[in-house]
């Protein structure tokens, strides 16, 4: 697993024992064999990857590579990426081409880091099991028959399936954080705020933040170094300066006190998940963390206030895909009216015209102040939790999902049940404050998820206890079989 | 637990120039909890999910709208839990950032583009975006 | 204002375009005319994954206008999104201000035909973005969409309900119109759309405290249309209301051409525009030294202006109100006054509004286009003031200075038009048109005292007007009386 990650490539790189064409047509190659399994690729871009991998050795060659200089990553297909397709895993941006790029891939171009293609989704982000996108599921590598968790889902599964050493992904309530847990892989969720969400296409905007799936919170590290700061394009993105995550992730755990609310232990969670959870707590405490027990009574209220706050955002958000610029249009219309309706009908699946009519009527006349104005209010109840945790403890810790990874089809039929599954990440966006996913076991053979949530803009104590866990444990190493060449399911 | 509910008795707020929704609004309850959620529990009708449909321009088939009716009856099931959570005096948190707006210099900073934006368009001419006849 | 029993009762959400480079939350350029969409950049064509950035001129420009009118500033304000569909709304959404705009209050004093005034309470003025415009023509049965106004800053400036008449709400709509046009936020261009407003109007029974139902007459862009608009509804309702019928609410057009309103159709169904705060902005804090910025820079009101010049100059208020109507106007004046002397105001006052205003006027020109600059009229003026020439001589100056013939002085002396002043001079002229008509003289010495007024035209007609007026009369009195 070693040579897999992000700082390992990278140190092989600037030492020329390996250069970034070898491992770029090597990842090609990989791909081209064993995502017709997974499905985790909605667009690969040979040339531009190839061509960015020669520019790339150039600069390695003459000294002047960076830490990701020469790095395949993939981008989460919610990304702007000028001249590439970009879907949104939508057919209503089926054949949208960017012409610009956003903040996030400009910033890891910039640093060297080579992309192979944008990854699948679920459809505009929404979603908990990939199973939405308009270009079908993708499979979780440890089981095929098996969702990798979403939206991230394409991301998650081609970074533990070895496709690509580290993809970006973007997390609403939990898109980052469950696809890396049930696909055993490390995924963070920075501050609101702390990575510019300039050309990320918006699902709900006051909740959704970029972050990175890689191996292990070293990458991790590595890549948010590059990905975070201030853009002025973005009026929500914090005017702070970047730590240097890196530096801070072999800080002992001595003295790092650790909160562990009961509330993430209740009747929901599956045993065997429970039990992991434990061991890597029992973990922690041996690394020297003090655990502390803080409580965040209105947990349970972070699904309803979040499936009235994300769907009214984005039924706002999603109104400018209206067939008139852009996008989808529908080819029977005689109307303007008709024109909107049957574009939006066509380009837009179910569970997205699903939330778009949840967000349109929790905001119409009458029901304003009982839905919207009463979720906003819950919202900083449940904000108000996390901030008095944190007066006590430097991190949260709790299961990063109730079970381990479903059967693709087993949730599809209530979106309550799906939604019940973001339980224990949504509090983290409701927040705007920082989580992590990290591999801690498993669970019947699937992985299981250890979240660790920090104070706002508190990434380098969250990547820290992440670091100093994967230093003391090898679940991150653990990786799934190869998939069967070609074998399309 | 009285077996002949009196009927809306603390409940008001039903309006109808508030929308056509047939939901009426509890306010203040007297009644046990279970009885109100049981009396008043969200009850969405098909011309509601029209209504909706229409407000956010989407096309429903009948089969659709009936799909729609279920699984959004269940959504609001599931966040109606808020209703009985008691916010009085809570401040509405509409962004988790603690941040003023930023101001933007006023510089003209983008040139024409057109061509390139317009390569997108589903039908454009002599620079102007097509759409069927618009009736003020 | 009663019409037949009846009260209108009128209020106006007027639009007003502020005066910024670029666009209110991109960076395109705002400027006018351009060949369709190519001022219209990735915010403005509401393209996936952008987002607003607010431009700190356009909130100026909002603050400059609520210190003017006596409002209250908020310290915090936010922006919420008006949810529609219409092809010239790029998002599906408008970005606006609605429960915390950024002027709150405030009120303008308007003067009527007949010199009465009234103050006109202002409810709130708040930031928001254009919308694009759908054009109709030639496009085989498609309309054809321009986004290069769409993110046009404007600023919704509206009033409470008391404007009683057509004549008050025009006149309001011109006092809002000077007012932005002097402190420099809007261009007030009506032709371009830069200045626009909607019209609320309702009619009750006189003396009735309660607001009947209200229909809007929207996109008006001109004083003239608002007035006819306005005249039109209120005998619109009023007939409906006699005849036993009800008002139904909704929003009216004003057709010029057939001088009457009529229901839009786009507008039909009730309005449910589903508001909340913008998650892509934060709330807008305003700092009390920021406010203390803009107050700084604030120019001398209209208002305050005019009742300078009422006080200093000894102007009617008449003249003082022309005066500033635009702050070209006032500067143009001001400049004449300060090259003058501030003993001659009222002759300047005269001048500008009367000789100047005529000339401007005839030439359809506006006061930056005067062919005569202040400090030149300033000069012939003086030559008045000095006895050089006489009013009736300067208005012939003027007009040469008007035809670029130079300088007032240079043409006094080129056409020989300099007063004679010399009593002998005088004297001589004098004792030659005595001696000339000597009947007359007769007749004035036997009590014919009217015959004055002969003696003087005859000594102004054989001095080619040139004769001091004032000279001659005191001379020729002495001279008739001997």
């Amino acid at each position: 697993m070693e040579d897999r990650g992000v700082a390992a490539l990278a140190r092989a790189l600037q030492d020329r024992r390996l250069s970034s064409r070898e491992l770029t047509e090597a990842a090609l190659a990989r791909i081209g064999r064993e995502d017709t399994a997974l499905n985790a690729f909605i667009t690969v871009t040979p040339e531009l990857a190839l061509a960015a991998a020669a520019a790339a050795d150039a600069r390695l060659a003459r000294g002047e590579g960076g830490p990701l200089t020469g790095v395949p990553i993939a981008h989460k297909d919610i990304f702007c990426t000028r001249g590439v397709a970009t879907t949104c895993a939508s057919r209503m941006l089926a054949g949208f081409v960017s012409p610009y790029d956003a903040a996030v891939v400009e910033r890891l171009a910039a640093a060297g880091a080579v992309c192979l293609g944008k990854t699948n989704m679920d459809e505009f982000a929404m979603g908990s099991s990939n199973e939405t996108s308009f270009f079908g599921p993708v499979r979780n590598p440890w089981d095929l028959e098996r969702s990798p968790g979403g939206s991230s889902g394409g991301s998650a599964a081609a970074v533990a399936a070895g496709l690509v050493p580290a993809a970006t992904g973007t997390d609403t309530g939990g898109s980052i954080r469950q696809p890396a847990a049930l696909c055993g892989i490390t995924g963070l969720k920075p501050s609101y705020g702390r990575v510019s969400r300039y050309g990320m296409i918006a699902f709900a905007s006051s909740l959704d933040q970029a972050g990175v799936l890689a191996h292990s919170a070293e990458d991790t590290a590595l890549l948010l170094e590059a990905m975070a700061g201030f853009d002025p394009r973005d009026s929500t993105s914090a005017d702070m300066p970047v730590p240097r995550y890196t530096a801070e992730l072999g800080r002992p755990l001595a003295g790092r006190r650790i909160g562990v609310p009961p509330e993430f232990f209740d009747a929901g969670l599956d045993a065997d998940c429970g039990a992991r959870v434990q061991e890597a707590l029992a973990v922690l405490r041996g690394l020297g963390a003090e655990l502390v027990e803080v409580s965040l009574p209105h947990l349970a209220l972070s699904v309803p206030t979040y499936y009235i706050v994300a769907p009214a955002e984005a039924s706002s958000n999603l109104a400018r895909f209206d067939g008139v610029r852009f996008g989808h249009r529908s080819k029977a219309a005689g109307s303007i009216e008709e024109l909107y309706k049957r574009s939006r009908q066509e380009g837009f699946g179910a569970e997205v015209r699903r939330r778009i009519m949840t967000g349109t009527y929790v905001l119409s006349a009458g029901y304003y102040d009982a839905y919207y104005l009463q979720a906003q209010k819950v919202r900083r109840l449940i904000a108000g939790d996390l901030r008095s945790a944190f007066a006590k403890v430097d991190v949260i810790a709790g299961p990063t999902t109730p079970t381990p990874a479903f059967r693709l089809g087993e949730k599809t039929g209530d979106p309550v049940q799906m939604y019940l599954n973001d339980i224990y990440t949504i509090a983290v966006n409701l927040a705007g404050v920082p989580g992590i996913s990290v591999p801690c076991g498993f669970a019947r053979g699937l992985p299981v998820g250890l979240q660790l949530i920090g104070p706002a803009f508190g990434e380098a104590a969250v990547l820290n206890v992440a670091h100093q866990y994967q230093c003391a444990t090898d679940w991150h190493r653990r990786q799934p079989p190869a998939q069967p060449a070609g074998a399309a399911r | 637990m009285e077996t002949t509910p009196r009927p809306v008795i603390g409940v008001v707020g039903y309006s109808s120039n508030e929308g056509v929704f047939s939901q009426p609004r509890v306010y203040h309850a007297r009644f046990p909890k279970r009885l109100i959620q049981r009396l008043f529990r969200v009850t969405l009708s098909k011309r509601d999910v029209h209504h909706i449909a229409h407000l956010a321009r989407l096309g429903v088939s009948e089969e659709e709208a009936a799909d729609h009716l279920a699984k959004l009856s269940r959504i609001l099931e599931l966040v109606d839990q808020l209703r009985q959570v008691d916010t009085r005096g809570v401040e509405p948190m509409a962004h988790p950032l603690d941040m003023a707006q930023r101001l933007r210099p006023d510089e003209v900073t983008e040139t024409d583009h057109r061509e390139l934006y317009q390569r997108n368009a589903p039908a454009a001419e002599d620079g102007l975006y097509l759409v069927p006849r618009v009736i003020e | 204002m009663s019409t037949g029993g009846w009260e209108a009762v009128i209020g106006l959400e007027i639009h007003a375009q502020l005066a910024t480079r670029s666009k209110i939350f991109s960076g395109a350029a705002t400027a006018y005319g351009a060949p369709p969409n190519t001022q219209a950049c990735l915010v403005d064509l509401g393209y996936p994954g952008v987002l607003p950035v607010l431009n700190a001129a356009a909130l100026r420009l909002a603050v400059r206008f609520g210190l003017a009118v006596g409002a209250g500033i908020a310290p915090r304000s936010v922006f919420a999104r008006k949810n529609y569909f219409y092809p010239d709304l790029p998002k599906g959404y408008q970005i606006s201000q609605y429960e915390l705009p950024v002027v709150q209050g405030g009120a303008v004093r308007i003067t009527l035909d007949d010199g009465s005034g009234k103050t006109v309470r202002l409810t709130r003025a708040h930031l928001e973005e254009d919308a694009g415009k759908s054009l109709h023509e030639n496009f085989h049965g498609l309309s054809g969409i321009d986004l290069n106004r769409a993110g046009t800053p404007l600023l919704e400036i509206v009033s409470e309900p008391d404007l009683r008449s057509a004549k008050e709400a025009a006149a309001y709509m011109r006092k809002i119109h000077q007012l932005v046009r002097w402190i420099g936020i809007c261009d007030g261009n009506m032709q371009e759309g830069s200045f626009r407003g909607d019209a609320n109007v309702s009619v009750r029974p006189a003396g009735s405290t309660q607001l009947g139902t209200r229909t809007e007459i929207t996109n008006l862009n001109s004083f003239r249309f608002l007035e006819r608009a306005i005249e039109f509804e209120i005998g619109r309702q009023t007939g409906v209301l006699e005849d036993g019928g009800r008002i139904v609410q909704e929003t009216r057009l004003y057709d010029p051409d057939r001088d009457e309103t009529r229901p839009m159709r786009s507008k039909e169904e009730a309005n449910d525009y589903r508001y909340f705060p913008d998650p892509d902005l934060l709330p807008l804090e305003i700092s009390e030294a920021a406010i203390e910025e803009v107050r700084a820079a604030m120019p001398e009101l209209p208002d305050a202006k005019a009742a300078r010049f009422t006080a200093e100059c000894g102007l009617g208020a008449a003249d003082a109100a022309l005066l500033t109507a635009s702050r070209e106007i006032a500067d143009y004046y001001e400049a004449v006054v300060a090259a003058l002397g501030a003993g001659q105001a009222r002759l300047a006052a005269t001048w500008v509004n009367g000789e100047l205003a005529a000339a401007l006027n005839r030439d359809g020109l506006g006061i930056e286009a005067a062919r005569v600059d202040p400090v030149a009229l300033a000069g012939l003026l003086g030559r008045i003031a000095d006895d050089t020439i006489s009013g009736k001589i300067a208005k012939e100056v003027f007009e040469a200075m008007w035809a670029g013939e130079g300088g007032a002085d240079a043409i006094i002396d080129r056409k020989g038009l300099r007063q004679i002043t010399d009593t002998g001079a005088l004297e001589q002229v004098i004792d030659q048109v005595i001696a000339a008509h000597p009947g007359q003289l007769a007749d004035y010495r036997a009590g014919k005292d009217k015959l004055f007024g002969f003696f003087v035209g005859q000594v102004m007609k054989a001095t080619q007007g040139k004769g001091n007026p004032a000279q001659v009369n005191g001379l020729l009195r002495r001279k008739l009386g001997s």
